[in-house]
C-alpha cells in the first residue's frame, strides 16, 4: 500500500492495528509505532504511552474529534479511516482537528482513498494519503493539480478567494 | 446576468480537464464503474434507461442567448435536438453518448456554463424565483446572492460527500416563486426594520418519499453571515444526516430526528465557532458581484402602453394569452412573458434546437438578449416591453410556444417519467397528454381557472405531484403502471402536500377521475374567484372521494378498494 505524505511518496513505519472481528482482546507490540482506534486510546492509554514506540490514533467518522482534543499532545499521527470513499464525514472531522482543536501533526487519510478524492482531501487538511491497495501512486500525484484556484475556505486556503483578491489588490 | 472573471472561467476549464481524464481512466478500465459513479454524477451524468443522461446547470434559471444557442447546438449535434427543461431549472439531455460527454462539457465552457453539481450527493444548482429582480413584490433581489451562493458551493471540499443530494433555493419577495418550503434548504431574503439585508433561513423540507414543508430556524441571519450559517448547517448534516439508509439519509429526516428546535441549536453550537471568521462576506465581494452582473438598461415608459392595451381590446386571443401568460414587471411599462413548453402532444418542458434558436432570436430582439427557465419548466422573457407583447405573441404561435395555460390545469409539471428514466415506476408524458387532450377546450380550462396539476413517474417527486393542486404518482402494481392521485398540495407561501384521495387506477382511468374532480369543484365552489384549492381546503377530501370513487361504474378501481379493504 502506497503512501503520499506531503505530495512526495514515502515510507510508512506506522503499524494500524484493528480489534479482531470476535472481540479478542487486541494485542500491542512492545514497540514501534503504533496507530489505534478511539476505544483502544481510551482502554489502554496508559499502556501506550508508557511502551517504546510512537502512538497515532484512528478515527471513524463516526468518532468525535473532540474526545482527543485534549490528548493531541500525545500522538505523533492521527489517521481518519474513509470505510467507503462516498462518506464524507471524515472531511468535516478533518476541518474540525486543524481549525478548532490546532491538531498540525500529521493528518492521514486510510482506507478507501483514491486518486479522485485527494484534491478535496488536501483542502480539508489531509497531509498524508494511504492509497487503497490498486492504486497507482504516480497517477494519485497528478490530483493535487486538478484545479489552481478555490472559492471557499478552507485547510490550505483559510482565506476565502474574495479575501484574498481584497488583500491582493485584484478586485 | 453574471459575467465569469478569468478565475470562474479557468475553474470550469479544469473541471473539464479533470472529468475528461476520469472518463477515459474509466472507458480504459482503470476506474471502476462504482468508483465513476459519483464522479461522474457530479458532472450530472446519469445511466438512465435506454441511454446517459446529462443535466445542464441553469444557475438560478438564467440563460443568455448564446448560452441557449449553445445548448441548441449540443442537442443537435450530441443528441436527438431537444432537451428537457426541469423543475430545478436545469436542461436535461436524454441521448448523450457517454464517450462525448467531456466534448460537451468543453462546449459549454466556452458560453460559461457547466453540468457541475446536477446531480450526487453534494450541494446542487441553486435555483431561485424566475421573476428575481423583476417582481413587483420583491423585498431584495436574490440574483447576486445567489451568484454568491454559487460560488461558495462549487467545489465545496467538505461537503462533496454528503448523506444525501442537497437543494437551496432562494426567494426574495412576498410571494414565493421558489418553492423554497420544499428544499432543504429555503433562503428568503427580507430586510430588518433598519433596512439591512438578511435572510429567514428553513430547513428540512423537501418532496420524494417522505415530502415535509420545512421549518424556519432563523428568522434573520444578517448578509455577512450567510455563508458561515449554511456552513454550520451542512456541517451539522454531513457528521450526523443518516448514512446507513439512502431513503432516510436526506436532511429533513435529521431535522425531524433532532426536532426543529434541537436542530437549529445544533447550528448555533456550531456556528458560534466559525461566526465571524474568514468566510463572512464583505460588502466590497458583494459589490463587485452584483457588478458582474449585465443589467437591462431600461428606457423610461408610460406605465400602461396604449397599442398594447388597443391590442388587447381587439384581438380576445391575444387578450386570452395576455391575461394568461403575461406577467407584471416592477419597470414601468414593461412586462415578462412566458413562453409555454406545455402545448398539448409534446412532453412537458421538451424544446426542439429549433425552439431553442428561435426563442434566442426573440429574446435578442425583444428582450435584452436574456431570459429565464421556471421552475414549472416554461421559458421566460423578463424584460420586455408592453408594445412589443402583440408581436412576440405572434411569432411565439408560429413556434409553438403560445398555448395560453399558465397556471391552468395544461400547464402541467411532469417528470420525463418511464419513457426515460430508469427510476420511474410508470411514465409520466402519456399521462399529461391525455389529460391536456381532455381539457383542450380553452374556454373550459379558463372556468376551472387557477389549477396546478403535478405529474411524478415515482415516488423521488421529481415532477412535484406533492405540492399540485391535483398530484398524480405513478407507482408499480405488481408489475403495471398504476396513478396514485392526490389533491390539496400547494406550493407558495401557503405550501401544503397533498393527500391520497383512494385506491390508484389505470393510465386509461387518469383523464375521467380527473374530470370528475373538476366536476365537483365546479359544482361546489362559491364564486369563480374561488380556486380548486380553495375548495378542498373549505369541504375536504370526502366529497372529491365519495364522487369519484363511489360513482364508479363497473369497476377496477371499486374492486380494488374491497380487495384492500
Amino acid at each position: 500500500m502506497a503512501l503520499i505524505k506531503d505530495r512526495k511518496l514515502a515510507a510508512d513505519n506506522w503499524q494500524l492495528l484493528e480489534a479482531a472481528a470476535d472481540g479478542a482482546a487486541l494485542a500491542i507490540p512492545d514497540s514501534g509505532d503504533v496507530l489505534v482506534s478511539l476505544p483502544e486510546w481510551k482502554a489502554s492509554r496508559e499502556w501506550l504511552l508508557s511502551r517504546s514506540g510512537r502512538v497515532g490514533v484512528w478515527l471513524t467518522g463516526a468518532d468525535e474529534p473532540a474526545d482527543i482534543a485534549s490528548d493531541l499532545a500525545h500522538f505523533a499521527l492521527i489517521a481518519i479511516r474513509f470505510a467507503n470513499f462516498a462518506d464524507g464525514r471524515g472531511y468535516s472531522i478533518a476541518r474540525l482537528l486543524r481549525e478548532r482543536y490546532g491538531w498540525r501533526g500529521e493528518l492521514r487519510a486510510v482506507g478507501d482513498v483514491q486518486r479522485d478524492q485527494l484534491y478535496y482531501l488536501a483542502r480539508c487538511g489531509f497531509d498524508a494519503f494511504a492509497l487503497r491497495e490498486g492504486e497507482d501512486p504516480q497517477v494519485a500525484l497528478t490530483a493535487f493539480n486538478d484545479f489552481s484556484e478555490a472559492y471557499q475556505t478552507s485547510v490550505d486556503r483559510p482565506n476565502p478567494l474574495f479575501r484574498r483578491r481584497e488583500s491582493a489588490g485584484t478586485l | 446576468m453574471y459575467i465569469y472573471d478569468e478565475i470562474d472561467q479557468r475553474l470550469v476549464d479544469e473541471r473539464v480537464a479533470q472529468f475528461r481524464d476520469q472518463t477515459r481512466r474509466f472507458l480504459a478500465g482503470s476506474l471502476s464503474e462504482d468508483d465513476f459513479r459519483p464522479l461522474r454524477l457530479q458532472n450530472g451524468l446519469y445511466i438512465q434507461r435506454y441511454a446517459p443522461m446529462l443535466r445542464i446547470a441553469i444557475p438560478y434559471g438564467m440563460l443568455a442567448t448564446r448560452q441557449l444557442r449553445a445548448l441548441a447546438h449540443i442537442a443537435r449535434t450530441y443528441d436527438r435536438g431537444y432537451g428537457h427543461f426541469s423543475t430545478r431549472q436545469n436542461l436535461q439531455l436524454n441521448w448523450p453518448a457517454l464517450e462525448n460527454v467531456p466534448e460537451i462539457l468543453a462546449e459549454l465552457a466556452k458560453v460559461q456554463m457547466h453540468a457541475i453539481q446536477t446531480s450526487g450527493n453534494c450541494i446542487r444548482n441553486i435555483t431561485a424565483d424566475h421573476f428575481a429582480g423583476i417582481a413587483p413584490d420583491e423585498i431584495v433581489d436574490p440574483l447576486v446572492w445567489c451568484e454568491i451562493l454559487r460560488q461558495w458551493s462549487t467545489f465545496h471540499p467538505e461537503f462533496a460527500y454528503l448523506p444525501r443530494k442537497f437543494k437551496i433555493a432562494v426567494s426574495g419577495a412576498t410571494e414565493d416563486r421558489a418553492a423554497i418550503q420544499v428544499h432543504d434548504i429555503g433562503l428568503q431574503a427580507v430586510r430588518n426594520d433598519e433596512g439591512e439585508i438578511g435572510f429567514r433561513v428553513l430547513v428540512g423540507g423537501g418532496l420524494g418519499r417522505t415530502p415535509i414543508i420545512g421549518a424556519f430556524i432563523n428568522e434573520f441571519v444578517p448578509w455577512p453571515h450567510l455563508l458561515t450559517y449554511l456552513e454550520a448547517i451542512l456541517r451539522v448534516y454531513n457528521r450526523y444526516g443518516r448514512r446507513d439508509n439512502k431513503f432516510k439519509a436526506r436532511i429533513k429526516i435529521l431535522v425531524k430526528d433532532r426536532t426543529p428546535a434541537g436542530f437549529r441549536d445544533e447550528v448555533e453550537a456550531e456556528w458560534a465557532h466559525i461566526k465571524g471568521g474568514p468566510a463572512t462576506l464583505t460588502s466590497s465581494e458583494v459589490e463587485r458581484i452584483a457588478k458582474r452582473f449585465t443589467r437591462p438598461t431600461y428606457e423610461s415608459l408610460d406605465a400602461l402602453s396604449s397599442s398594447y392595451v388597443l391590442a388587447l381590446g381587439r384581438d380576445t386571443k391575444f387578450a386570452a394569452w395576455a391575461r394568461r401568460n403575461v406577467h407584471p414587471h416592477r419597470v414601468p411599462g414593461y412586462a415578462a412573458v412566458t413562453l409555454s413548453l406545455k402545448k398539448t402532444g409534446v412532453p412537458p418542458g421538451d424544446a426542439t434546437s429549433e425552439q431553442m434558436e428561435a426563442v434566442a432570436d426573440l429574446a435578442d430582439a425583444y428582450s435584452f438578449g436574456e431570459l429565464r427557465v421556471t421552475h414549472e419548466q416554461n421559458l421566460l422573457l423578463a424584460d420586455v416591453r408592453q408594445s412589443d407583447l402583440y408581436t412576440i405573441w405572434q411569432q411565439a404561435q408560429a413556434l409553438g410556444l403560445s398555448t395560453a395555460n399558465i397556471g391552468m390545469i395544461t400547464n402541467i409539471i411532469a417528470c420525463p417519467g418511464g419513457d426515460f428514466c430508469s427510476l420511474a415506476n410508470a411514465k409520466s408524458i402519456p399521462v399529461a397528454e391525455a389529460i391536456q387532450r381532455r381539457f383542450d377546450d380553452i374556454d373550459y380550462v379558463y372556468d376551472i381557472g387557477e389549477l396546478d396539476l403535478n405529474i411524478s413517474g415515482c415516488m423521488n417527486s421529481c415532477g412535484h405531484h406533492h405540492v399540485g393542486h391535483i398530484g398524480i404518482l405513478g407507482v408499480d402494481k405488481q408489475g403495471a403502471e398504476f396513478y396514485q392521485i392526490s389533491i390539496g398540495g400547494a406550493q407558495g407561501v401557503q405550501a401544503s402536500l397533498g393527500k391520497v384521495l383512494g385506491p390508484s387506477v389505470s393510465q386509461d382511468e387518469v383523464p375521467d377521475l380527473i374530470e370528475k374532480l373538476i366536476n365537483v369543484y365546479l359544482e361546489r365552489r362559491e364564486s369563480e374567484a374561488e380556486r380548486f384549492i380553495d375548495v378542498v381546503r373549505r369541504i375536504g377530501l370526502e366529497p372529491f372521494k365519495e364522487n369519484v370513487y363511489g360513482a364508479h361504474q363497473g369497476s377496477k378501481a371499486r374492486g380494488r378498494q374491497l380487495a384492500a379493504a
